[in-house]
């Protein structure tokens, strides 16, 4: 018990769960958007990992870290045309072209990864992005170093989750997104063009997530490796059930996810060689499925997610 | 651009879509060979060698394409019902690790003839075991059965991991975490001698026609297509849908399963937590590829082994990397999808 309280009472361990939430909240915020334009995007995983590996060659090629990021999004980008294109404009099913498009983009990332990188004993490394302080307020006891003082992209994805959330619920916008997915033949009558705003927030979205890889390796870890991201995809579409499609909830739940997750890891320090360590490593996926069976009853789904919308055809 | 319905589909047409779709992935896939530098018909011949050149070359591929097939039909047969089994991976390595769990602690000391069929039994039903959980959750509290069956892919292979780190650990693996290795009587006979083709590749055929029999020719089978084709309408005519999809999960689960134990019967004798290269994924590639026919399945499933086999010796001589084999299956997926739309519907002027 006394461990349990050791953990929680260390800064070190709340600075770690805003690290680690990081991807959760920029892939979860991705296929949020995704969703609520009525369009489920099962690319996440190759999206990510393709972020990771491009936004780390081009900093490995001598581009600075934003442009890492900025290319990683715009790769995401890239993907999210090719899945609009095959679920919005041809309406295929989005479950398969998802998943179509995680194995093209993660074998793509490796076949690139490998042409261009050549094999080491040790990967190669870049500068990765270094925790900024905050002014003042990282000079307070316990709450300074736990909160204050975490990379760039930390800050930027909690930014965006509440502008996400701003522009959904209190712009004109953001109420097109939203009915578009809820019926996108209301939203056509309204003057709203639905294939425009479902290829728009798929692209976006997708854009969001190429970031979340990329923080994987530019500011959580310093190379790049297959298989680094390790199914944190999945996770966020989880997180979207859980978050009931709310921006504000997705970073909340992928805040509490990293909170179990990085108390997780230092149990598993204290309890290691009792409890084999691939228990502590299920947990994270477990608790997405708990996460999922929880509240996927109580959850309001964009009714119109998966439908295709096909003008004129109901 | 607008689209219209087709009126109906040619032969032809159906035929030609995967035809179609592999070569577009391939005339890809080259382009990217091309940017590496590296002559791309050259390549391609290597592939080709590499998969058929010798003796050894070609039951290596057959070899290979044996789980293919029962990976490629359980995802098939799942998603003609549209029940989203995206957890082959995880039912196979729960397969291969019952398998050999059985065979070193219970049916180790019977004769062949027994052990064998007990033991492909019982790696069909840990497979099954595996995509029950997130089918009763999906009925239970509709939760969508894609992601709970990802993430237990990554559940199982951690699950495997811990037992052949302790209670089913090889005590004579020199320290490396593999299992016991499966009892003499258990290893299934080869097809030919100085090959590592074993009887798996008949298993496999046998159940691609069992399957496509069953699919066609029984209640069960039109009923399982009724689900997927339109629940609310099969519930409105009378189809039990609880029920034909359990039966659904029960095949689909069950041949990725027997995928893991005629692996770990036919091939390495024992478990890694690298038994499988994937096969669970690529699986929904054969399926997709075989637009979800059983007998197609077994083509698609020899193209995959094909590439995969034929890239890993094209990888050693010309320099590009083996990955290019993943990316040609997953660019030839995305073709497929395309192609099979454009046999439902066609661009309107």
């Amino acid at each position: 018990m006394n461990a349990v309280i050791d953990i929680f009472a260390s800064a070190g361990l709340w600075a770690a769960v805003l690290r680690i939430a990081t991807p959760l909240i920029l892939g979860t915020l991705g296929a949020l958007l995704c969703e609520r334009s009525g369009v489920l995007n099962l690319g996440i995983e190759g999206i990510m990992t393709f972020g990771a590996m491009i936004g780390w060659l081009t900093v490995y090629n001598g581009a600075d870290l934003w442009t890492g990021i900025l290319v990683a999004g715009l790769s995401g980008g890239i993907f999210g045309l090719l899945h609009a294109g095959l679920t919005v404009t041809l309406g295929l099913s989005q479950h398969v072209s998802g998943l179509g498009v995680t194995l093209f983009a993660s074998s793509f990332s490796y076949y690139v990864f490998r042409l261009l990188v050549p094999v080491a004993g040790t990967p190669p490394t870049i500068e990765p992005f270094q925790p900024i302080d905050v002014p003042v307020l990282s000079s307070l006891p316990f709450l300074g170093p736990a909160l204050f003082t975490q990379t760039p992209p930390t800050y930027a994805a909690i930014l965006l989750a509440l502008a996400l959330g701003y522009i959904l619920f209190r712009t004109p916008l953001g109420l097109a997104i939203r009915m578009t997915g809820e019926n996108p033949h209301a939203a056509e009558a309204q003057g709203i063009n639905p294939m425009a705003i479902r290829f728009g927030s798929v692209v976006v979205g997708s854009a969001l997530m190429g970031i979340g890889g990329a923080f994987l390796t530019l500011s959580a870890f310093n190379s790049f490796f297959p298989t680094m991201v390790q199914g944190r995809g999945w996770i966020c579409i989880a997180l979207v059930v859980f978050a009931s499609w709310r921006p504000g909830r997705a970073l909340v739940g992928a805040l509490l996810f990293a909170l179990f997750d990085g108390f997780q890891l230092r149990l598993q320090a204290r309890l290691s060689g009792v409890v084999p360590y691939q228990i502590f490593l299920m947990i994270p996926y477990l608790m997405s499925i708990a996460a999922l069976a929880l509240m996927a009853r109580r959850a309001r789904v964009p009714q119109a997610l998966m439908q295709p919308y096909r003008r004129g055809e109901r | 651009m607008r689209f219209e319905r087709r009126e109906h589909r040619s032969l032809a047409l159906v035929i030609a879509t995967p035809v179609l779709a592999i070569l577009c992935a391939l005339a890809l896939a080259g382009l990217l060979i091309a940017i590496a530098g590296a002559p791309v018909m050259e390549a391609y011949w290597r592939i080709l060698v590499g998969a058929f050149g010798s003796r050894l070359s070609a039951t290596e591929t057959l070899t290979r394409a044996s789980p293919l097939i029962l990976t490629g039909l359980a995802a098939a047969v799942a998603f003609r019902a549209r029940l989203w089994n995206i957890g082959a991976e995880g039912q196979f390595y729960l397969g291969a690790i019952a398998v050999a769990a059985a065979s070193s602690h219970l049916f180790g000391s019977l004769p062949s003839p027994l052990q064998i069929p007990l033991l492909l039994v019982v790696g069909a039903a840990a497979g099954i075991v595996l995509l029950l959980v997130p089918l009763w959750l999906r009925l239970r509290f509709s939760v969508d059965e894609v992601v709970t069956t990802l993430l237990l892919n990554f559940v199982a292979v951690l699950f495997v991991s811990m037992l052949i780190d302790g209670p089913l650990k090889d005590p004579m693996g020199f320290g490396w975490p593999q299992s016991q290795p499966v009892a003499d009587a258990a290893v299934l006979p080869k097809l030919f001698a100085r090959s590592r083709l074993h009887i798996g590749l008949m298993i496999a055929l046998v159940l691609a026609v069992a399957v496509h029999l069953v699919q066609s020719r029984t209640v069960f089978g039109m009923q399982s297509r009724a689900a997927g084709l339109n629940p609310a309408g099969a519930v409105f005519a009378g189809v039990p849908l609880g029920r034909t999809l359990v039966t659904v999960a029960c095949i689909s689960g069950g041949l990725a399963g027997l995928a893991g134990a005629i692996e770990v019967m036919g091939v390495q004798g024992y478990v890694t937590t690298d038994l499988s290269p994937g096969y669970g994924y690529s699986g929904i590639v054969v399926a997709m590829l075989a637009n979800l026919h059983p007998l197609g399945v077994v083509l698609a499933a020899l193209f995959t082994a094909v590439m995969f086999v034929g890239a890993d010796g094209m990888s050693r001589s010309m320099g590009i990397p083996s990955y290019i084999a993943d990316v040609t299956v997953a660019l030839a997926l995305i073709s497929m999808l395309t192609g099979v739309f454009f046999t439902q519907y066609r661009i309107r002027r």
